[in-house]
């Protein structure tokens, strides 16, 4: 296990170092120049020039990757072109609603779709399973800002529940907290709803077809003991799969969300560095998603030797 | 740091802390919440010309002079000024109890280094200082500006009131090299930025400055007293979505919104809660060309491109609500002192007929003609539809190339040739105090190459009556000038004008005080 652990940890670095050198020189291939767009709309070609000397833009690529993954090596992301700030400071400062947004998002997506794909497949083909796979579709079909819209409209400027737009730090309270973050984590739960809720009920159909469950259900166990203990227990491994992908999913960002509801996240971090051409930036929240990515991805293979004591590395 | 600097910090940083505490104590009434209409992201008003990091300077900074809404210079930090009678000494005295953020009061000798360091960024500031010899301080609130010939536009400039403003700052950060940005955020302006509050994409906060001395006169465009009757005024970075936005300020959790979409506008209108302002100079379309290749180095083509660009297609297609454009035949913002019609005819009473003609008798090869549409950007994205439409009318092949407006930016600083990444025309806005006169106005610099400005046009007449006005004192005379320039602006075919808008502004009603001002100010503004 241990060896394991290390080999996956020790994997991460060549995976690194290759989005590193990619990103680099895809954002250096790409139109567009931060210079010009630091300059403003009314600067001359001179002022442009300037920055563009002073950004350390006119050295040779290879010199300004060099500097550049010479100090990422020293942990240092650099200093981003925009806002003046180091990209660490940055990813940090934004961090904490992307957290907080991907986490009550799954939770809240686990808590409904898990008991619903039980059920579904419980009651496969009855009137409940066709509503959920119904559900499923018009859960993957609506696009988040639409949902977004309608539910702004409806629960905070008809009902006057919840705050239409903004975030607020945990530290600021538990309920403002909390209350800024129910409309987006319900707009984009609905999708993972729709995904775990289909891959829950496709994994436990599965396994109830298994001899072990119809042993259990002629010792007599209780139906719902039958489900939870030995149908969902069993078919949790591509559901632990699905909720991983999820949860890289969310902490990669998730741009139209954070945008409607004005949540300063590490999605519009990142749209705001590519509009800008903030290289600096880009770059660091690139490699940062891709280091979350791989360390999701071996927490959800870790995860398996827990879930089927089948499974050793 | 020395001790005195210490000591400086440590006395702003006391303020910030009593001002914020006092805010909070005061309760939401006291608290301005305002959508800006774009994020801010720099922090040096002077170092680029973005017109948010402008609005920020009006927040802390305060100016020399500024321009009243009839585009009046006045004093504003200056209390007297007065002239030697060969217009060639300047002496200004500040006024009394002018005090920096830190408690230092201002001095002549904080002017001196914010108007040098200005002087080598801004267009108008480097214009002045062609013809400035030296600088001083006779007295702590005095300064001279001696220059070496007499020059016509030393108030215009100083009261300049858009991009690159002439921001008086204290000496240690106007010492800041003018190629790079400054590090503290200090001025003697109406509120103190809150740094450590500062999140960029998500929050900027400004607190009253408690010991700012406002003028006595009526606040109007960039002068007048600044009274400040928040304690607080909080700017959501983060808030960029149209629709959101709009959503926001109905239910109250924002106040302002600094620019809504034209398509909200008939909306918020019907909404009891809520005002919808337009009380800012309107704002100017304008087509560009690039004078440095095919077609466009040609003037008979741009003719051709002026009469075929009739204004009203393009007003209805990108503004569509009525009452929020005009048609305007001038290049300087119409209602502005150098306003006027004459020379325009080229395009105003002229009609697709007639551009066909002329692009005929040019001799044009058919060259396609690269127009740059940028696909992000609401307020000018329908322009060049409509201008590909009119070319191709005229007679144009036209190659409309869609891209991001970031991409668009970079791209016109280049003068590479068509098949290297270059183009031919793009579309823009300016806001009314940029292009209010023929220094100001970017497009009339006629320096070929060594103007600057994305498109390079050359005219050495242009650059001759420009050289006149910048020496000329007298109004009537400048008048005459400004005209002389736009009759043969028009003859080259400098740009287009396409007519102007009014950027709206919307606000709940509890907020009051609004005045006709030159950017987006938050003084006299009152929330009951």
């Amino acid at each position: 296990m241990y060896n394991f652990l290390a080999r996956r940890l020790l994997a991460t670095i060549p995976v690194l170092l290759i989005v590193a050198v990619l990103v680099f020189l895809m954002l250096r291939l790409t139109p567009g120049d931060p210079a010009a767009i630091l300059a403003g709309d009314a600067a001359n070609t001179e002022q442009i020039e300037q920055i563009r000397e002073s950004l350390g833009l006119n050295r040779p690529i290879v010199v300004q990757f060099g500097i550049w993954f010479g100090n990422v090596l020293s942990g240092d992301l650099g200093e981003s072109f925009y806002y003046k700030q180091k990209v660490t400071a940055l990813i940090g400062q934004r961090l904490e609603p992307t957290v907080s947004l991907a986490t009550i998002t799954i939770l809240f997506a686990v808590l409904v779709s898990v008991p619903l794909g039980v059920l579904a497949a419980w009651r496969f083909g009855g009137w409940f399973d066709r509503g959920l796979m119904g559900f499923s579709v018009l859960g993957f079909s609506v696009p988040a800002f639409v949902l977004a819209y309608l539910l702004i409209w409806f629960i905070s400027l008809k009902l006057g529940l919840l705050p239409v737009q903004g975030y607020h730090r945990l530290a600021d309270g538990f309920w403002p907290y909390l209350e800024h973050l129910l409309l987006p984590s319900i707009t984009l739960s609905i999708i993972f709803i729709a995904l775990i809720a289909r891959v829950t009920r496709a994994s436990v159909l599965e396994a109830l077809g298994e001899d072990y469950i119809r042993t259990a259900r002629a010792k007599g166990l209780p139906e719902m003991r039958v489900l939870v203990r030995h149908a969902l227990a069993n078919a949790a491994v591509p559901i632990v799969t699905v909720i991983g992908l999820g949860v890289a999913v969310l902490i990669g960002g998730v741009v139209v969300t954070e945008s409607v509801y004005a949540i300063p996240g590490l999605g519009r971090l990142t749209v705001d560095a590519v509009l800008a051409r903030d290289f600096p930036t880009i770059q660091g929240v690139i490699l940062f998603f891709s280091f979350a990515y791989v360390l999701i991805n071996l927490l959800v293979d870790v995860s398996y030797v827990f879930l089927d004591p089948r499974i050793r590395y | 740091m020395t001790i005195s600097r210490i000591a400086s910090a440590i006395g702003a940083a006391a303020v910030l802390v009593a001002s914020a505490g006092a805010a909070l104590a005061q309760g939401d009434s006291k608290v301005l919440r305002v959508v800006p209409h774009s994020n801010l992201a720099i922090l040096d008003p002077i170092w680029t010309t973005a017109y948010m990091s402008r609005n920020h300077g009006y927040m802390i900074y305060d100016t020399l002079f500024g321009s009243d809404e009839k585009n009046q210079v006045k004093p504003q930090m200056v209390e007297s000024w007065s002239v030697s009678p060969d217009n060639r000494l300047w002496t200004f005295k500040l006024r009394s109890g002018l005090e920096f953020h830190d408690g230092k009061p201002v001095t002549g000798e904080d002017v001196v280094a914010s108007l040098a360091r200005w002087g080598k960024r801004d267009a108008m500031g480097t214009a002045l200082f062609t013809f400035v010899d030296r600088m001083d301080t006779p007295a702590p609130d005095t300064f001279r500006i001696f220059l070496r010939e007499a020059c016509g536009f030393v108030l215009e400039a100083l009261g300049k009131p858009s991009s690159n403003v002439p921001f008086i700052m204290p000496k240690r950060i106007a010492e800041t090299d003018a190629f790079k940005q400054i590090e503290e955020h200090i001025g003697s302006g109406p509120y103190m930025f809150v740094k450590d509050q500062f999140k960029p994409g998500d929050k900027a906060v400004y607190v009253r400055n408690p010991k700012y001395v406002p003028r006595k006169e009526a606040p109007s465009g960039s002068t007048g007293g600044k009274h400040v009757y928040v304690e607080r005024v909080e700017w959501n970075l983060a808030l960029r979505d149209a629709q959101a936005q709009v959503s926001a300020l109905q239910k109250g959790e924002v106040d302002i919104l600094e620019q809504p979409a034209f398509e909200h506008v008939p909306a918020l209108k019907k909404d009891p809660n809520i005002t919808v302002y337009t009380y800012s100079p309107p704002l100017q379309y304008m087509a560009r060309f690039n004078h440095l290749h095919k077609p466009f180095d040609n003037p008979k083509v741009r003719q051709a491109v002026l009469a075929a660009f009739s204004q009203e297609p393009f007003l209805k297609a990108q503004v569509g609500v009525k009452e929020l454009y005009h048609t305007c035949p001038s290049m300087f913002t119409c209602g502005s002192p150098y306003a006027s019609p004459v020379g325009s005819d080229i395009q105003s009473k002229s009609n697709m007929k007639k551009a066909q003609e002329l692009l005929k008798a040019s001799g044009y090869d058919g060259t396609p003609v690269v127009l740059m549409k940028p696909t992000d950007l609401a307020a000018i994205q329908k322009l060049p539809d409509v201008a590909a439409q009119l070319l191709r009318q005229a007679g144009f092949k036209v190659d409309l190339q869609a891209m991001d407006w970031q991409t668009l930016v970079g791209r016109r600083a280049k003068k590479d040739p068509i098949d290297k990444g270059g183009w031919n025309m793009f579309l823009t806005a300016w806001q009314g105090p940029d292009i209010w006169n023929p220094i100001a106005n970017a497009a009339l610099d006629t320096r070929g190459e060594q103007s600057g400005w994305f498109g390079w046009g050359k005219d050495d007449k242009i650059v001759e009556l420009r050289a006149q006005f910048m020496r000329e004192t007298d109004d009537a005379k400048k008048k005459k000038l400004a005209e002389a320039i736009q009759v043969r602006a028009f003859e080259v075919g400098t740009h287009v004008p396409l007519g102007e808008f009014d950027a709206p502004l919307a606000a709940r009603k509890n907020v009051t005080g609004f005045f006709k001002q030159t950017g987006n100010f938050y003084w006299n503004l009152k929330k009951n």
